[in-house]
């Protein structure tokens, strides 16, 4: 008896180290983001001493420093770790459950049906996405994080919806769909239970792999003053604080850029292994 | 989950159970329309096991799939086809009452053991969903009931492999698990595709008599497809005999396999290797079947078949009357004289054709 599939892809992954090391650095990130209160060692938002502690050098007291306003550049670097990852995996999460859902009705759906999800997948792929969502937070300012996860979910869907499509129209033609339909399952029973666990490795990667770049694109928007916005940290804030003093208090700016990196890098080597593991026909 | 159980055996009482009368199913290629089934008429009787026998690519897959409506996009099943099943027309249901036939009154196997089974799902799971879908009741009475089915198909404790994932099991115990789900609703009729084909010898054996003890038991039909001619002669009443996308004979198993009527039937046979006529070499029918975008004019089998003459090239013959209960699409038929001397040739003097005569 050969073992159940997971457990096959548990040991591939767990001989990839990059892998690993990658996944306990996510670990970990999430850990601090969720410890945040227990962790940091002071308030994100108090201004202790807005004159006599400004932009100190990493200490005993502040780990790594403070800010032009006296805040503790650690607490906000935990604290914008929540933001930055929370809209990540949430975002992420959304758009992949939207694009398998575009994707398995095209796949499965009629040809008049694919052709109207495909087509309009195509035209919006074709739209530049940074700009329609700095033009949508331009418009409604002090938009909640909420509105920024919908934005970044709702333009980022279109290739999910694409692979889980290619994917569905591939599996329907195989003989075990065939069965279930010639035994009386609808068509929704098929896309879920029959269809959906074959899709889930592809979709699984593509979202880890996207977290990374959502986090990135937050930041973005952060930084020109769209997304987050201050007095809250976020890291795409924080680097935008920290610029204008990038070459007198370095560290402001660089505790959250070598947070993004980290993440991001993080996020992308675990998708890989995922990938390699989820998904023996890469493997090198 | 709409509830059919209770129509059954509506309908006509006394009629056939399955009717197929001209059905007409085509496949619009890059090469043109496919005709993969042209005009096929088929009867099964309530409890009856009837073969349908044919090589690769000549339409009975595709005819079984039609009988449920299982045919895609680029496949069209064309109007003026007929499929009626306990009296009803399947083609002219709506999709979800379609859906209550399927698995349901009528149950189809397929020839891959391997592959009909979703391999994310334990097989138990997969049994009592079907329950659920047609019977309906709550998850732990379909559960009840997927773990007796896999002891009625003699799967060792059913218990536990009702917890299986499809690669756990051997290819014998994944075809009872099919026959399991297959049987799960009590159907009327079980059309079995090309059931064995994929298993050992040994296990075909058994699974074969599995299949006869539960259709005994069950008073169901049986529609067996196949292109083992062994199979036939051992299961079957009835059989009908398909090529180029049409039946070309049709008769009862022994009148059959005494004395086949179309000499495609007869090239079939002969093509058997047999123990009590030692031979150097099998006999095989000669040239290729033809694609189904470019059946040739006249009898389809006339490029390939020996006994040809001019009449074949220009018509295609009806099936002819040739017996009781027999019917060939063989101008032969309406041509003793022809007939006779095709007999008495040499080539086909020495085999089934010289027992025809």
């Amino acid at each position: 008896m050969s073992p159940p599939p997971l457990r096959r892809a548990w040991a591939r992954f767990r001989a990839h180290r990059t892998a690993v090391a990658a996944a306990v650095v996510v670990a970990a990130l999430c850990l601090a983001a969720l410890g945040a209160p227990l962790l940091a060692p002071a308030d994100p938002l108090a201004q202790p001493d807005p004159v006599g502690l400004q932009n100190r050098p990493p200490s005993a007291e502040h780990p790594l420093g403070t800010d032009r306003f006296s805040r503790d550049v650690a607490s906000r670097l935990l604290y914008g770790a929540r933001v930055s990852l929370g809209i990540g995996a949430a975002a992420a999460l959304l758009a992949v459950v939207i694009g398998a859902g575009v994707g398995l009705a095209a796949g499965l759906g009629t040809a008049a049906v694919d052709q109207v999800l495909m087509r309009s997948v195509d035209v919006a792929l074709a739209l530049p996405r940074v700009f329609l969502i700095l033009l949508a937070l331009a418009l409604w300012e002090d938009a909640p994080a909420w509105v920024v996860v919908g934005l970044i979910a709702v333009t980022g869907w279109f290739q999910t919806s694409r692979v889980v499509r290619a994917l569905a129209l591939r599996l329907r033609e195989s003989e075990f769909v065939q069965a279930a339909r010639a035994l009386g399952a609808p068509r929704s029973r098929l896309a879920v239970r029959h269809l959906l666990p074959h899709v889930a490795p592809a979709v699984i990667v593509s979202a880890t792999l996207d977290v990374g770049n959502i986090i990135l694109l937050e930041s973005g928007l952060s930084y020109l003053g769209l997304g987050v916005r201050a007095p809250a940290p976020s890291w795409g804030n924080m680097i935008l604080e920290g610029k204008d003093q990038l070459l007198s208090a370095p560290w402001v700016a660089v505790a959250p850029g070598a947070a993004l990196l980290l993440t991001v890098a993080a996020f992308n080597l675990a998708g890989d292994g995922l990938q390699d593991a989820l998904d023996p026909r890469t493997d090198g | 989950m709409s509830g059919g159980a209770g129509e059954r055996g509506s309908g006509a009482p006394n009629g056939p159970l399955l009717e197929i009368a001209d059905l007409r199913v085509t496949f619009a290629t890059a090469e043109g329309s496919a005709h993969a089934v042209d005009g096929v008429d088929l009867l099964v009787q309530a409890g009856e096991t009837v073969g349908l026998v044919g090589e690769s690519g000549c339409g009975k897959s595709v005819t079984a799939l039609a009988v449920l409506r299982l045919i895609e996009h680029p496949g069209l099943i064309a109007p003026g086809s007929r499929v009626r099943f306990e009296g009803r027309d399947l083609l002219a249901l709506s999709e979800r009452d379609i859906r209550s036939v399927r698995g349901n009154h009528l149950a189809l196997i397929f020839q891959e053991p391997a592959s009909a089974l979703t391999p994310v799902l334990t097989v138990g799971s997969q049994i009592a969903e079907v329950v659920r879908t047609h019977q309906g009741g709550s998850r732990a009475e379909a559960r009840r009931k997927a773990v007796e089915l896999l002891r009625e198909v003699g799967i060792p404790d059913p218990e536990e492999r009702y917890s299986s994932y499809p690669h756990q099991l051997s290819g014998g115990m994944r075809q009872r698990v099919l026959i399991a789900i297959a049987l799960a609703c009590r159907p009327r009729l079980l059309i079995a595709d090309e059931p064995t084909t994929a298993l050992d010898v040994t296990i075909q054996a058994e699974i074969l008599e599995l299949l006869d003890g539960l259709q005994r038991q069950l008073g169901m039909a049986v529609l067996l497809i196949t292109h083992n001619l062994g199979l036939v002669a051992e299961r079957t009443r009835r059989v009908y005999v398909m090529y180029g996308a049409q039946i070309v004979e049709e008769a009862p198993t022994e009148a059959l396999f005494a004395a086949p009527a179309h000499p495609y039937t007869q090239g079939l046979m002969a093509a058997v290797p047999r123990l009590d006529e030692p031979r150097d070499r099998l006999a095989a029918i000669p040239g290729q079947v033809p694609p189904a975008t470019a059946w040739p004019s006249g009898c389809r089998f006339h490029p390939r078949c020996r006994s040809a003459f001019e009449r074949c090239q220009a018509e295609n013959p009806p099936l002819l009357e040739c017996g009781a209960g027999r019917r060939a699409r063989c101008w032969l038929v309406e041509e003793p004289v022809i007939s006779r001397q095709v007999a008495k040739s040499p080539r086909t003097g020495q085999g089934e054709g010289g027992r025809a005569a």
